[in-house]
């Protein structure tokens, strides 16, 4: 029963941080420098053509008529329309995100694969060379800056030795035709429609991308998953399990790693926020059709309703996950409990 | 640990650590040189970081220019020399700034709960929902791009970090023996969070600073990449990557890769660090 | 602690997984694209398949190019060096068959080609031609200011005479009409195919055009991603020139240059554009694809010197800079040579009748000091330079060059980037002290150049040093109508001599408009708008 009151409680609170986010997303979008009227009058503005275009895009009247036009809009689901795409931006965000969230899921992937096994490695055997390895490993992939990492891997894997293909976005679609779209994420789709040539060509295209962005999340799961497994290795019930000679691998897999989720649990929902950051540079080098390169195009060029809709976007996705990293803390660590 | 044997058990621990562990020490060594590099500056450059020499540019490494020259035939030893303080000063000051807002809203809205722990919650929030890289794009670009409002935008999006994880923390603490004999001495709240809590989740938020100084240089990189970075001529580890970047394809490594190692060496050293400072408190880890 | 017992390694599998995924990637990089399709990558790509929609940028312009036909347009001639441009001084049909003008210039009219049809398959009448016309009007901003050039101002211009035939009537007779006509404004569109999605609030449905094609050009729209790319395709019912060879074209957009440069060089892109000077360069002179650099036309490249802002008021101070600037450095480190020098004139031969041309100044710090002292400047002064940070590959090198070599004169120049969005407004507001920029004219008049850059009267947002000299102003005026070549020439000699001595801009280069292209794809052409035509492009 309480656990339900927990839930409601935990998600009725989400709404403050929403309405916040609404307000923050108009200010920051009217902050950003710049007259788009100005900018999009272009080569032959006049004085005219720049008020034309303001009145036109509604920036000649108070922000108080603005942001009560805004929140009107997002009540009946209007984002506005993108200056610099043309299109509405409800349809722009919606065909771009299953992009990032292909990449970032895959760079997630990625990471967890290698991070997940490094860090209980190193927990297992603190201070031994292979702890030091993993340290370095880690800590040497957490060091490089995310674009620095695409483009070294562009130049060795494309350019010089040629056995990745070239990056252009999620799929060569002069070679290769897209699927029909169902998911969005084009793995799922060409396996769904049966084309094993599409789809190795989208993991390839996939991979070089998802691998720059994944070195960057790896330190922070393997870290954490080294210092939780430490902590709970050496806990009073690790050592009473070992002192009853429970097998290793029972200890570790079982208790440890259980008694350690919470921690990496925790870190997840930061680091996915550090990805969809990060996303942002890797797309611009691939060429990736995703919202982090729309978002910078928007930002760069104050497209006010795009930058608006992709960070509001963005925020009920992230409210969504720490609400879910909440509640997964809370059914997974008894003494974190919500009564505010 | 206010008492002496409590510290002269600290300074044993940390002689233990850094002859056993090498690679934190490795990165201590390189922490200073950094920090010496900072301090000494220009004075240690070979050359004026700032000179162009149209005769000279785009020169690999050699003898009169250990890591070559940029396109404008300015030498980038002197340039990844003298960088070295605005790199490292933006990161210190990013971070101690979301350190101490971040660790105080923390702590005391996990203490308190109630409506300050709902409000900070709901700010950390507000911040958390933004794509972090973004919100600091976003600021740099609304407040134009010079070091303070980098420092600042860095503060903010790190923010989150150190007050939720000290809340979390806190929440766990306040329930504990300790906290509630003190309670029940009859110790005002600040009085318990100052003294009994605070200084026991301080060492485990000093290894997130850590960490998070290395994050600090490479989201000014980040920023640098899509034009966001301090205004020229000043040199900077991450412009000089990012100018560099655009020579990888026609061969020019030095450009960006001396500059890089300069930048990853030192996020590397702050992790490592951030490692060792870990083992360091943590009195679990001992042997 | 107890020394582990058992000996699992996950991390290890785990590399060693990563390593086979990656090298099972090694997808077939196919060595060239497909014969008939052309494959062109670009930095920007377009917001609008139209240009009349407000906020279009440049490169719906590009797209308007392809998927419109023009009434009439200009025949191509061979430059002395090989390379293939368009004929200002020569028209050639396209919609229109064929066409009149009345001995007084003030009635053209035009017969329309009995054949052609829109992309629906539906004939182009007068009226299509007519409602075009009135739209490219009514559309207001950048198109009206364009129409009004040749001067084309009020529908009332504008009759369909019937089916095929279409009149435009002026007040006077003007030298840009014809070609004004040519230029991607009025574009034919499908008038009946329009306004069947044309709404109450959109009289001139530019809602649907903006995402759909109402053309009957070379090419239409296969397929439009806006942000990602741009499929045209080949409309083989077209009647008003030779059919094209591409059968596809291909526009992506990508960002990141050193990408750009990468595709084409490994040969999986035909064509790139947009990349930094100094690319164009190594590219040019490797020999792998060639890089094709044709003088732009009616073009400059300069800097501003603000005529109204402190201590740039006074004339001696701008003559100071003119000689304290380092062209050589500049035009090898930041321009890599891809332009033409527009400096170190013989100061004392008359200037030519003709536009750009070179400015009498040179690097000589002695004399800027000389000139600083004159000026009550000895010690120099404080100043600042703005730069347009989309353009800083090249603009950025130069403002450091310029900044050290300042510094020598006692000239303290700080540099501020400004966000490409910010970069007109700030040109608006008449308030850079210093700043880098560049002009070209879709008409090739250097009174168009100097109605846009150097009018005090219509001191337009290129006009950024607010310069304002009424003398000037009445020479450009008395050019435009002048019909004599030898007084015409003498006002533009007159007009060259006044902006080089008053300096409120410093001439640097006179740019190249340069294009990368695989070897076997041949027929470039350069037009004044600079983008690639798609018709005329084959590959052997």
């Amino acid at each position: 029963m309480s656990s339900l009151i927990t839930v409601a409680k935990r998600v009725s609170s989400a709404v403050p941080s929403l309405i916040g986010v609404v307000i923050v997303t108009f200010l920051l979008a009217r902050a950003l420098p710049g007259d788009p009227a100005a900018y999009y009058a272009g080569a032959s503005a006049t004085p005219e053509s720049i008020a034309q275009i303001r009145a036109k895009l509604g920036l000649d009247r108070s922000w108080l008529v603005q942001f009560g036009d805004y929140v009107n809009h997002l009540v009946h689901g209007d984002l506005g329309q993108s200056v610099s795409s043309g299109a509405p931006v409800l349809t722009d965000l919606a065909t771009r995100l299953p992009a990032s969230i292909e990449l970032t899921g895959a760079a997630l992937l990625f990471a967890l694969l290698l991070g997940l096994p490094l860090g209980i490695l190193a927990a297992t055997r603190p201070g031994s060379p292979v702890d030091h390895l993993c340290r370095v490993l880690v800590t040497v992939g957490a060091a490089f800056p995310t674009f620095f990492v695409a483009l070294l891997l562009v130049f060795v894997f494309y350019f010089k030795l040629g056995i990745a293909p070239e990056p252009l976005g999620r799929l060569n679609e002069i070679y290769q035709t897209a699927p029909p779209t169902v998911t969005g994420l084009l793995l799922v789709d060409t396996l769904l429609a049966g084309d094993g040539e599409a789809f190795r060509a989208a993991f390839g295209q996939l991979v070089l991308p998802a691998v720059s962005l994944g070195l960057f999340a790896l330190a922070p799961i393997a870290r954490i998953t080294r210092a939780a497994m430490l902590e709970a290795l050496a806990s009073d019930y690790a050592r009473t399990a070992r002192a009853m000679g429970l097998a290793r691998g029972r200890i570790v897999f079982v208790y440890a790693l259980r008694n350690a989720a919470l921690p990496i649990v925790n870190i997840l929902g930061m680091v996915f926020s550090f990805l969809l950051g990060a996303n942002v540079l890797v797309e611009q080098v691939f060429a990736w059709p995703g919202i982090g390169a729309y978002a910078v195009k928007a930002v760069i060029a104050s497209d006010y309703a795009a930058v608006q809709g992709f960070v509001l976007m963005m925020a009920v996705v992230f409210i969504l996950l720490n609400l879910g990293v909440d509640l997964l803390a809370a059914a997974m660590d008894p003494r974190v409990r919500y009564d505010g | 640990m206010a008492d002496a044997t409590a510290t002269a058990a600290f300074w044993s621990e940390a002689r233990h650590l850094a002859v056993e562990n090498k690679l934190t020490l490795v990165a201590g060594l390189i922490l200073v040189g950094l920090c010496v590099l900072a301090i000494g500056g220009a004075a240690m450059a070979p050359y004026d970081p700032l000179t162009t020499d149209v005769s000279a540019t785009l020169k690999g490494p050699s003898l009169a220019h250990w890591f070559g020259t940029d396109a404008l035939g300015r030498d980038l030893l002197s340039r990844v020399i003298v960088a070295t303080r605005l790199d490292l000063g933006m990161a210190v000051g990013a971070v101690a700034l979301s350190f101490l807002c971040g660790t105080t809203l923390g702590a005391v809205g996990g203490y308190l709960g109630g409506w300050a722990d709902g409000l900070i919650g709901r700010v950390m929030d507000t911040i958390m929902a933004f794509p972090l890289f973004v919100l600091a794009m976003g600021i740099v670009a609304a407040l134009g791009n010079s070091v303070a409002n980098i420092v600042l935008a860095t503060a903010i999006i790190n923010l989150p970090f150190y007050a939720r994880f000290a809340r979390a923390e806190v929440n766990v603490r306040r329930e504990l023996t300790y906290v509630d004999a003190a309670r029940m001495g009859g110790n005002a709240p600040a009085r318990v969070l100052a003294r009994h809590i605070v200084p026991n989740i301080l060492p485990t938020m000093a290894v997130q600073a850590s960490l998070n100084l290395g994050w600090a240089i490479l989201n000014a990189a980040g920023l640098s990449f899509i034009g966001l970075g301090v205004r020229p001529p000043m040199p900077e580890w991450g412009i000089m990557v990012s100018e560099g970047a655009s020579y990888i394809i026609s061969g020019e490594w030095w450009t960006f890769a001396f500059p890089g190692f300069a930048l990853v060496l030192a996020v590397f050293c702050f992790n490592l660090i951030g490692d060792g400072l870990r083992d360091l408190i943590d009195p679990r880890r001992r042997t | 602690m107890p020394n582990p017992s058992s000996r699992f390694s996950p991390a290890t599998a785990c590399l060693a997984a990563a390593a086979a995924l990656l090298a099972g990637t090694a997808a077939p990089v196919a060595a060239a694209t497909p014969r008939d399709v052309l494959i062109e990558v670009a930095e920007h790509g377009p917001n609008s398949l139209d240009p009349m929609t407000p906020a279009a940028n440049e490169t719906s312009q590009l797209v308007a190019w392809q998927i419109y036909d023009r009434l009439v347009t200009h025949a191509l001639k061979a430059t002395p060096d090989g390379k293939t441009v368009y004929d200002a001084s020569k028209l050639e049909p396209e919609l229109a068959e064929s066409w009149t003008v009345d001995p007084d210039g003030k009635t053209m009219v035009f017969h329309l080609r009995k054949d052609a049809v829109f992309h629906d398959g539906s004939p182009v009448t007068a009226a299509d031609v007519k409602w075009s016309f009135d739209r490219a009007i009514a559309a207001g901003g950048f198109p009206a200011i364009q129409m009004a050039a040749g001067s084309l101002t009020d529908p009332k211009q504008f009759t369909a005479v019937d089916d095929h035939t279409f009149k435009i009537t002026l007040d006077a007779a003007n030298k840009l009409t014809m070609p004004d006509l040519t230029v991607p404004v009025p574009d034919i569109m499908n008038a009946k195919l329009a306004l069947s999605h044309a709404t109450a609030e959109d009289p001139w449905a530019l809602n649907w055009t903006r995402e759909h094609d109402a053309g009957g050009g070379p090419y239409k729209i296969a397929s439009w991603k806006p942000g990602d790319q741009i499929v045209f395709e080949r409309f083989d019912a077209w009647k008003s020139g030779p059919a094209p060879a591409m059968k596809r074209v291909v526009y992506r957009e990508i960002a990141s240059p050193g990408t750009r440069r990468a595709l084409l060089e490994k040969g999986d892109v035909d064509v790139s554009i947009g990349l930094p000077p100094k690319d164009y360069a190594e590219l040019a002179s490797a020999g792998k694809v060639n890089v094709i650099g044709t003088l732009m036309q009616n073009e400059m490249f300069y800097v501003d010197l603000s005529t109204t802002t402190k201590p740039f008021d006074n004339k001696l101070v701008r003559q100071a800079v003119a000689y304290a600037v380092p062209y050589a450095a500049i035009m090898s480190q930041a321009l890599y040579g891809r332009g033409e020098p527009m400096f170190g004139a013989d100061p004392k031969a008359p200037y030519a009748p003709k536009w750009p041309v070179a400015s009498p100044y040179q690097t000589d710090l002695a004399k800027a000091k000389d000139l600083l002292k004159q000026a009550g400047y000895p010690d120099g002064f404080k100043t600042e330079m703005f730069i347009d940070m989309s353009q800083s590959t090249v603009q950025e090198p130069m403002a450091l060059l310029i900044q050290e070599q300042l510094k020598k004169i006692g000239i303290d120049m700080a540099i501020t980037k400004v966000p490409g969005s910010e970069w007109f407004a700030r040109m608006g507001s008449k308030k850079l002290p210093m700043d880098i920029n560049y002009f070209y004219g879709w008409l090739d008049y250097p009174e168009y150049f100097y109605f846009w850059t150097y009018d005090g009267k219509n001191n337009s947002v290129f006009n950024t040093p607010n310069y304002v000299n009424p003398a000037l102003d009445e020479l450009t005026n008395a050019a435009r109508f002048e019909k004599e070549p030898a007084k015409y020439d003498a006002l533009i000699s007159k007009m060259n001599t006044i902006a080089m001595d008053d300096v409120p801009r410093i001439p640097i280069a006179h740019l190249f408009s340069d294009i990368a292209l695989q070897k076997d794809v041949k027929g470039y052409v350069y037009w004044f708008h600079t983008n690639l035509d798609y018709r005329f492009i084959t590959k052997n």
